[in-house]
């Protein structure tokens, strides 16, 4: 795995911290099959304790995406939702605008596959994507149903990855982008990788969903947008290492 | 059962006595095995089974078992014997088992794995199906929604004489019905919208008023239905209005009923005649039951998905009465539980909320995030121990359900 910091879409220079953080979550219509919404509400949860005002902005399919959000948060899709969100999307431009402008762009399996040139659709026939990260994806042989155990790319400095996948998608990275991870238990990009990262842009296939089970990816996140954060108290952080641990342990176990 | 074939009897024989078998070595209500077992000698057993008989089939995503049984009480109206998988075994072996259980029953209305529709309305030539809602359900082994919805679409549109009963408030279900020849519409309302906010046939965003959904973009919308739930009443396809005071409680329920007696009606069964009946079922599968239990009334509701949850909050007693939330994430559960972040529990808030179950920290970091006050407990005798007041909902999912249906049936 390459330490290497790939960079496409602008530095991890900060902004000057905003007043609130605008968080858009892109298409919960069309992108919202599971569980997807627990990005959001952790995100929310996470900055307010910190003191950083949120102000989460649903875009449906049939509004236009606006080009000034910080982070933009895309979720999970059937097939066919999938392949309108992408024709949508594109059309918009709204979102690879955002990306243009170094906004965190924040996706999971079927929103992570449609970042990319293209993805498989209903019939395994390949349908074109945002080209926000130069990744391509397919339909695999199989598909991967279960919990996942992952070792975050070291130049992010996070501990493991933990996760629920559920999907048939293989995909394979360009040059200027990175895996988000090595998998250590599970499928993810099908070839010992997972997700992908590049500049502000972070793609995975996990669900659980992810940033409930990754607290430390969602501070990331946050901290690109509004700067170094001080930690939460015992107390706050309590139940999510909880859950952490309980998930850690599990699929050590059945690893 | 005297015209089956020697095969189909001997398959049925046989399937019956490891019914009996595994009933008595204590593995389960033995409904499955015997099933398995016939369709193994025989694979043709089911369509064999249903032959000369009406066959009423029940699927959705949530309601099948209740609603199978509503139409089993108002379908004994017509003094017949009614063969029906009333325990929830609805794939192919379930079924067969509970016809083979029946051999002489004229009717029979069995509730049907969404999945496994399109093979039992070719195996069965139903008279009636009834398509209750479609919404996301354990999606680490179902399949997809839309997916499914396509499948129902192909195999109703191949089955020309059957009656379809719809919701026409659920749009995907509207989609898949619109396939049938003779379709009965029912407005039987639609709690979870999240899985349909966009158009089956083009894709574009829903748009949704008091006068119900349509595309903004093409020309799919909400069919006029001859039957209404409204509120505590039915509208009847005649214009009559009757109160439905049904016994189990909730808006779903309320819902159950008027597809069961759309459905009655089909088989020549009035509301009057149909309702006083459907008021007589107070308990579903365990489901709805209240049980005395250290000094308490305790009532079990079971909650397997998003959509089941909503409506589950909808039956609730009233705060300050408190709630016991379980979930386990095994195989007939689902075994991810990202899905309890697609449930609002923040009408939660003004009551004392117990947690437990095996994946009871899932939900502990699901209630925090809603800013809902929570205890953990072990099980449901903690949560006694620790309550107020004379009652204790308790919600919970597929196994954790029965793992407290069981811990009930313990003394105490």
């Amino acid at each position: 795995m390459t330490a290497e910091v790939p960079r496409r879409y602008g530095a991890h220079a900060r902004l000057p911290g905003p007043s609130r953080l605008r968080l858009v979550w892109v298409y919960p219509d069309l992108l919202s099959t599971y569980g997807d919404r627990g990005n959001l509400l952790i995100l929310q949860r996470r900055a307010r304790l910190r003191g950083i005002e949120v102000e989460p902005v649903l875009v449906n399919a049939d509004q236009p995406v606006p080009r000034q959000g910080d982070v933009y948060l895309l979720g999970g899709g059937e097939d066919l939702p999938q392949i309108l969100a992408a024709r949508r999307l594109r059309s918009d431009g709204g979102l690879r605008a955002a990306a243009e402008r170094g906004a965190v762009i924040f996706a999971v399996c079927a929103g992570y596959q449609l970042l990319g040139t293209e993805f498989g659709g209903d019939e395994g026939q390949p349908v074109g994507g945002l080209e926000i990260l130069d990744i391509r994806s397919g339909r695999g042989d199989r598909r991967g149903v279960g919990e996942i155990l992952a070792e975050v790319n070291p130049a992010l400095q996070l501990p493991p990855l933990t996760g629920f996948e559920n999907h048939q998608g293989t995909t394979q990275r360009g040059p200027g982008v990175a895996p988000l991870a090595r998998v250590l238990t599970g499928v993810g990009n099908g070839d010992g990788t997972e997700g992908a990262w590049a500049g502000r842009v972070l793609g995975t296939y996990l669900h659980g969903p992810v940033l409930v089970r990754n607290p430390t990816l969602a501070d990331m996140l946050i901290a690109w947008i509004a700067g170094r954060l001080p930690p939460l108290a015992d107390r706050e952080e309590r139940w999510t290492q909880q859950l952490r641990d309980q998930r850690l342990t599990a699929v050590t176990a059945a690893g | 059962m005297g015209k089956l074939p020697m095969r189909a009897r001997l398959a049925t024989t046989l399937g019956g006595a490891a019914g009996t078998m595994s009933r008595l070595a204590g593995r389960g209500d033995g409904s499955v095995i015997g099933g398995v077992i016939g369709l193994r000698l025989e694979p043709d057993l089911l369509s064999l089974l249903a032959e000369g008989r009406q066959i009423v089939l029940v699927t959705g995503t949530n309601g099948k078992t209740t609603t199978t049984r509503l139409i089993t009480a108002a379908l004994g109206a017509l003094g017949q014997d009614i063969a029906s998988n009333a325990f929830g075994a609805n794939m192919e072996a379930g079924l067969a088992a509970a016809l083979g259980k029946a051999p002489d029953a004229p009717l029979a209305v069995l509730e049907t794995d969404e999945r496994y529709l399109p093979a039992v309305i070719k195996a069965t030539n139903p008279r009636v199906v009834a398509l209750l809602n479609l919404s996301r359900d354990q999606m680490d082994r179902a399949a997809e929604i839309w997916l499914v919805a396509r499948r129902w679409r192909e195999a109703l549109a191949a089955a020309p004489g059957c009656w379809v009963v719809a919701n026409a408030d659920d749009p995907l279900i509207t989609w898949a019905a619109s396939a049938a020849e003779h379709v009965i519409w029912v407005a039987a309302g639609q709690r979870w919208q999240e899985d349909s906010w966009c158009c089956a046939v083009c894709g574009s965003h829903l748009l949704r008023d008091e006068m119900g959904w349509r595309c903004g973009e093409c020309t799919f919308r909400r069919p006029s239905t001859r039957w209404v739930l409204d509120g505590e009443r039915v509208i009847d396809s005649a214009g009559r209005i009757s109160d439905l005071s049904l016994s189990l409680p909730g808006r779903a329920n309320r819902s159950n009923a008027v597809v069961a007696l759309a459905v009655s009606e089909v088989f020549g069964v009035e509301p009057a005649q149909a309702l006083p009946r459907l008021r007589d079922v107070v308990s579903v599968a365990g489901r709805y039951t209240r049980l005395a239990r250290r000094g308490r009334e305790v009532r079990l509701l079971l909650a397997k998905n998003p959509a089941g949850w909503l409506e589950a909050f909808d039956v609730l007693e009233p705060p300050p009465t408190p709630v016991l939330l379980a979930v386990n994430a095994q195989g007939p559960d689902g075994k991810d539980t990202s899905w309890l972040w697609d449930v609002d529990y923040r009408v939660l808030r003004d009551r004392r909320v117990f947690v437990s179950g095996e994946r009871r920290l899932d939900l502990a970091v699901r209630l925090e995030a809603d800013l809902v006050a929570f205890d953990l407990v072990d099980g449901v005798d903690e949560a006694l121990d620790q309550a107020d007041g004379t009652r204790l909902d308790v919600i919970a999912n597929y196994t954790a359900f029965q793992q407290i249906r069981v811990a009930l049936g313990r003394a105490e």
